[in-house]
């Protein structure tokens, strides 16, 4: 087992721990997202089929429809969103969901700012442990 | 960088203008500061994509800032729900999920806002003028408000469309701000023959393109051989900002920021240049269909909604023809546009061809379609970008013409001699 330890900047905090999902493909949630399993559906995605539910998802930023931030919402309420999300810059969409479900269930979803070149290390399966100062501790 | 707020936006922050405002001012304020901006400024327009119904979750944000008396500060038009309302009876749509989406629309008509119902509202008498600050949600209308009308809006996603409404502020960042507008890839279009500028299909293909290789950048396109239709730009940019994350492009003498190549750039260096040859297009097109079979269950136009020139134009093109009995023929459109195309005998050809029309919502948005329609056929890079994940149906992409052609055969026919080229 190695580790290694990026650094990232909170963009909302918290501490999540899970298995990393990772692609460098942009994603949006609408048409991409099915919040009542989890299952990333974007038939064109690499990632297509893959479950994130519970996962830590790393994907640089959103693209497309703007509905991105009511279907994460969704999945925050029903249980089915990754444990934490990483981009690589502030990703308004996600943030702003995550701000929502910080103002109507005080769940806020985790999210880290990972510089490109780190973002680029983190590989699917990974074992991923974020802290709440944006410390990204991996483990494979 | 720290946020500093107005006093007239600690006072809303503190419940001044009542609990809903405060709330809606706490997320405003948050993602200001996310999003490192130093301020908020005032807008003065608002296009709420946070009607369109999701689950519980959404509808528990709007009922809880209606319940709490939230009324909208600055002329807010709606986009599309979850439903058809008057019609959506004579659809698969269940109706406890009906009655979810109605709760939902009517949380947000309560709060003051224009019912337009539309994903297309800058074809409405809500459009923007060049330079007004407006929040605005739904890819394709923030794209084509930027773009085409130079109107400034940041892409804004649902639930913070509304916020920016009920408190008249936004955070000052992005494509408010003019050293944001300027493009940064520049995409010349080399040896495309001017018959295809002139298709209604090369501005889907073009789009479908331009977002999968621009993604959250500002694309210019230089090189057009002919001045596009506002619809011709509409359908371009809803592909872009569907494969892409596109909210602003130029085009070189088109769009109003652009009167030169130079312009575009605001006097900077493009960070790439990307030739866009007749393979790329061809490529393009083909990434837009998800099948090979030629079975047809319905031909879907309207994404983004269609407006009165499309009635216009397929109109007679439907003239003593009718549509095979197993094909369904659907537009979607928003009732303004529907009332006005009635008006001008634009819609009485439709129906004597057995087509159907929806309002207020679109087949993405609402589950209305019935499990033994699998294959779609559409003029839209917006449709056949989210149609196989949202609805898990296939999908052939063609021009207005193939569409229309097909639905009388019954079964996919595409000319494909303007792709050959």
């Amino acid at each position: 087992m190695a580790g290694l330890t990026l650094q990232g900047r909170v963009i909302i905090q918290g501490e999540a721990r899970g298995s990393a999902l990772v692609s460098g493909e942009p994603l949006s949630f609408w048409g991409g997202y099915d919040w009542k399993t989890g299952e990333i559906i974007d038939r064109r995605h690499m990632l297509s089929g893959a479950i994130a539910k519970d996962k830590i998802l790393a994907v640089p930023f959103t693209r497309g429809s703007s509905t991105t931030t009511a279907v994460l919402l969704e999945a925050i309420r029903a249980g089915t969103a990754p444990a934490a999300i990483i981009t690589t810059d502030v990703d308004f969409f996600f943030a702003l969901a995550s701000v929502v479900a910080d103002e109507l269930y005080t769940t806020p979803l985790p999210l880290i700012a990972l510089a490109e070149q780190d973002f680029a290390q983190l590989k699917t399966d990974d074992e991923v442990q974020i802290t709440n100062n944006g410390t990204v501790l991996i483990t494979r | 960088m720290t946020l500093t707020l107005s006093t007239q936006d600690q006072d809303m922050l503190r419940g001044g203008s009542g609990p809903a405002t405060k709330m809606a001012m706490s997320i405003v304020a948050r993602m200001a500061q996310v999003s490192g901006a130093r301020e908020l400024l005032d807008i003065s327009g608002a296009h709420i994509d946070s009607t369109v119904y999701i689950g519980e979750a959404g509808l528990e944000f709007a009922e809880r800032l209606a319940g709490m008396g939230a009324k909208v500060s600055v002329p807010t038009s709606l986009n599309v729900s979850g439903l058809d309302e008057h019609h959506w009876q004579e659809w698969a749509v269940p109706s406890d999920w009906a009655r979810q989406a109605y709760r939902q629309m009517v949380a947000y008509q309560s709060m003051g806002t224009v019912p337009t119902w539309t994903c297309a509202p800058y074809q409405t008498g809500m459009r923007p003028s060049f330079g007004q600050q407006i929040a605005w949600g739904e890819s394709n209308a923030i794209v084509f408000a930027n773009s085409v009308l130079g109107a400034r809006t940041e892409r804004y996603p649902d639930l913070f469309d509304i916020c920016c409404a009920i408190t008249g502020r936004a955070p000052a960042i992005g494509l408010h701000l003019t050293e944001n507008r300027a493009g940064q890839l520049l995409f010349r279009l080399i040896d495309i023959p001017k018959s295809l500028h002139e298709s209604d299909d090369f501005y889907p293909v073009l789009g479908n393109l331009i977002g999968t290789a621009t993604l959250d950048k500002i694309p210019v396109i230089d090189g057009m051989l002919v001045q596009p239709d506002e619809d011709q730009l509409k359908a371009f940019g809803a592909g872009t900002a569907s494969s892409g994350g596109v909210a602003m492009f130029h085009m070189v003498g088109i769009t109003p920021e652009a009167p030169t190549l130079a312009e575009a750039f605001h006097g900077n260096a493009p960070l790439q240049t990307i030739d866009i040859t007749m393979d790329m297009l061809r490529e393009s097109r083909r990434e837009l269909t998800h099948t090979d079979s030629d079975q047809l269950h319905m031909v879907v136009l309207g994404s983004p909604h269609f407006s009165l020139a499309e009635f216009k134009r397929l109109a007679p093109m439907l003239l003593g023809k009718q549509k095979h009995p197993d094909v369904k023929f659907l537009v979607t459109s928003s009732r303004a546009m529907t009332q006005l195309a009635q008006k001008a005998g634009f819609v009485d050809p439709l129906f004597a061809f057995g087509a159907q029309i929806t309002v207020d919502t679109c087949i993405l948005t609402s589950p209305m379609l019935p499990l033994e329609i699998q294959n779609l056929m559409t003029n839209s890079a917006k449709f056949a970008y989210y149609a196989p994940g949202l609805l898990a149906k296939q999908i052939v992409f063609g021009s207005l013409e193939d569409c229309v052609r097909s639905a009388v055969a019954g079964r996919i026919m595409r000319d494909e001699s303007r792709w050959l080229g």
